[in-house]
């Protein structure tokens, strides 16, 4: 019997085992994440519990949700800051917003929102533009504790001063002081900031389209997919969009791996801005 | 295994790297076949000159890695600025953005362990100038691996700390100065030299 299968050791066939067995018993589907940056991450969650391998972990989590939870929580990637890539804050100032100004309302969606700090820093630059009160912003995340402090809008005062400086960099008006009060250790969002922003689970794998929207905020977020899954992903977007329809992504992302690119036209490609063409006006992507 | 590849050379360097790197990288000839996978730690915000000035100097192709993109011969790939760079099993490459780790994004290790664990003994792990200790446990996993390991001679290196941090950690195969690190490659792209890593697979 042939027991060297190429590419198959024993601790990757465990690692597909706890995806199925997650899948199945609580429907979160990793099956199409990026492997080696999850199997690291599953990695650290056998270690700090003191496990030995993949296969007790299952073991642990179909059995304990609780643990299930904390499994989910160390499963995804949460590491974001205000105006992240000041670059393409200032890119959509600049080229998105003029257009944005003809649209009675807005729907803008932020998939993948983690812990908000995004989601707040588009409210501040559509209030900047005179643009925040015809938005409505839906921030989604697939984890349900990242959203519950999405929704509180405190962060810690230690990251103020690189979001002071992103802020300004991305050619932010005023000073980010006006947009929070300090107390403690943590900054406190302003609370119009989160007026027209509705916080929700949403996973970007299992759900489906939930609106038509003028605007899709997804950076960082594919990376952790495979080709496959991000072709998915890309197709979501693609039926949520108003033609016309703007989409952004991380810096590191791009349409280059959507089957149907030629749906999108460049509207900035260093910041990762695209735009949905109407079907009679394509013009393709290199 | 992927047969495709002979061997892949994964390089990490950090301060005097780009020095470094472009001695190594414009020795090697447009027959050298063997990958390259590079992490240059390098300020968050910095841009792609450093592989559009490589790429300039090396008869090799140099790029920025890109998410989710094959590894073919004959290529140089460079970890983007603020992204880490990991190895897929099916031998594509993978960006994250997970936070640094020992201060590092991209970092060393992280690269190292995911290669080693992709290509086994294929790897060949090179850890040049450098004034920390990132890429050390990464050399270790690729020795523990059966991988081949060199290190910039650390008097000939402009920051020793890296060079010596692996050394002290690890039982390297070679080391030596950055021309006979490049020379050693050349040998081991035409084959005229076998390399006998010390430690067999574990």
């Amino acid at each position: 019997m042939n027991s060297n299968h190429s590419n198959c050791d024993n601790n990757s066939l465990e690692t597909d085992l706890l995806l199925e067995g997650i899948y199945r018993k609580y429907g979160y589907d990793f099956r199409n994440y990026s492997r080696a940056s999850l199997q690291r991450r599953i990695k650290n969650q056998i270690e700090k519990l003191q496990l030995n391998n993949p296969c007790e972990l299952l073991h642990l989590v179909i059995n304990q949700e609780d643990q299930f939870a904390k499994l989910l929580s160390s499963m995804t990637i949460n590491v974001t800051e205000m105006f992240r890539d000041p670059g393409f804050y200032r890119s959509f100032r600049e080229k998105v917003v003029p257009e944005l100004r003809s649209y009675p309302s807005l729907k803008i969606w932020h998939a993948g929102c983690s812990t908000g700090e995004e989601v707040y820093s588009m409210s501040i630059l559509l209030k900047e533009a005179d643009l925040y009160e015809k938005s409505q912003i839906y921030a989604t995340d697939i984890n349900q504790r990242v959203l519950s402090d999405a929704k509180k809008g405190i962060f810690p005062i230690e990251s103020i001063s690189q979001f002071s400086e992103n802020y300004l960099a991305s050619g932010g008006q005023h000073s980010l002081s006006d947009y929070y009060v300090s107390k403690y250790n943590r900054v406190i969002m302003d609370n119009s900031l989160k007026e027209n922003v509705v916080f929700a689970n949403h996973d970007l794998v299992t759900d489906q389209v939930f609106g038509e929207m003028q605007v899709i905020i997804c950076r960082n977020v594919l990376i952790y997919f495979n080709q496959k899954l991000q072709d998915r992903v890309f197709s979501l977007f693609n039926d949520s969009l108003d033609r016309g329809g703007i989409l952004c992504l991380g810096t590191q992302e791009s349409l280059r791996l959507y089957s149907s690119k030629q749906d999108f036209e460049k509207v900035d490609e260093k910041n990762k801005i695209y735009k949905k063409t109407s079907h009679l006006k394509v013009l393709p992507l290199q | 295994m992927n047969e495709d590849f002979v061997r892949v050379v994964i390089i990490g360097t950090s301060w005097g790297g780009l020095d470094a790197l472009d001695r190594l990288l414009s020795k090697l000839p447009v027959n050298f076949l063997m990958p390259i996978l590079i992490v240059q730690h390098r300020h968050r915000l910095s841009d792609n000159h450093l592989n559009i000035f490589l790429d300039k100097r090396c008869a090799l192709h140099v790029k920025e890695a890109q998410d989710k993109e094959k590894i073919i011969p004959a290529t140089v790939y460079i970890a983007p600025a603020n992204y880490h760079l990991l190895v897929e099993r099916d031998f594509s490459l993978s960006l994250s953005a997970e936070a640094p780790i020992n201060y590092s994004r991209p970092s060393i290790d992280l690269l190292f362990e995911t290669a080693a664990e992709a290509f086994h003994e294929k790897t060949i792990g090179i850890v040049l100038t450098g004034a920390n200790s990132d890429g050390a446990q990464g050399m270790k996993l690729i020795k523990e691996y059966g991988g081949f390991t060199m290190v910039q001679l650390p008097e000939t290196a402009e920051a020793p700390a890296m060079p010596k941090a692996v050394i002290e950690l690890v039982d390297v195969d070679f080391i030596a100065t950055i021309d006979d690190i490049a020379q050693s490659l050349i040998e081991l792209n035409t084959g005229t030299t076998i390399f006998k890593s010390k430690t067999k697979s574990p």
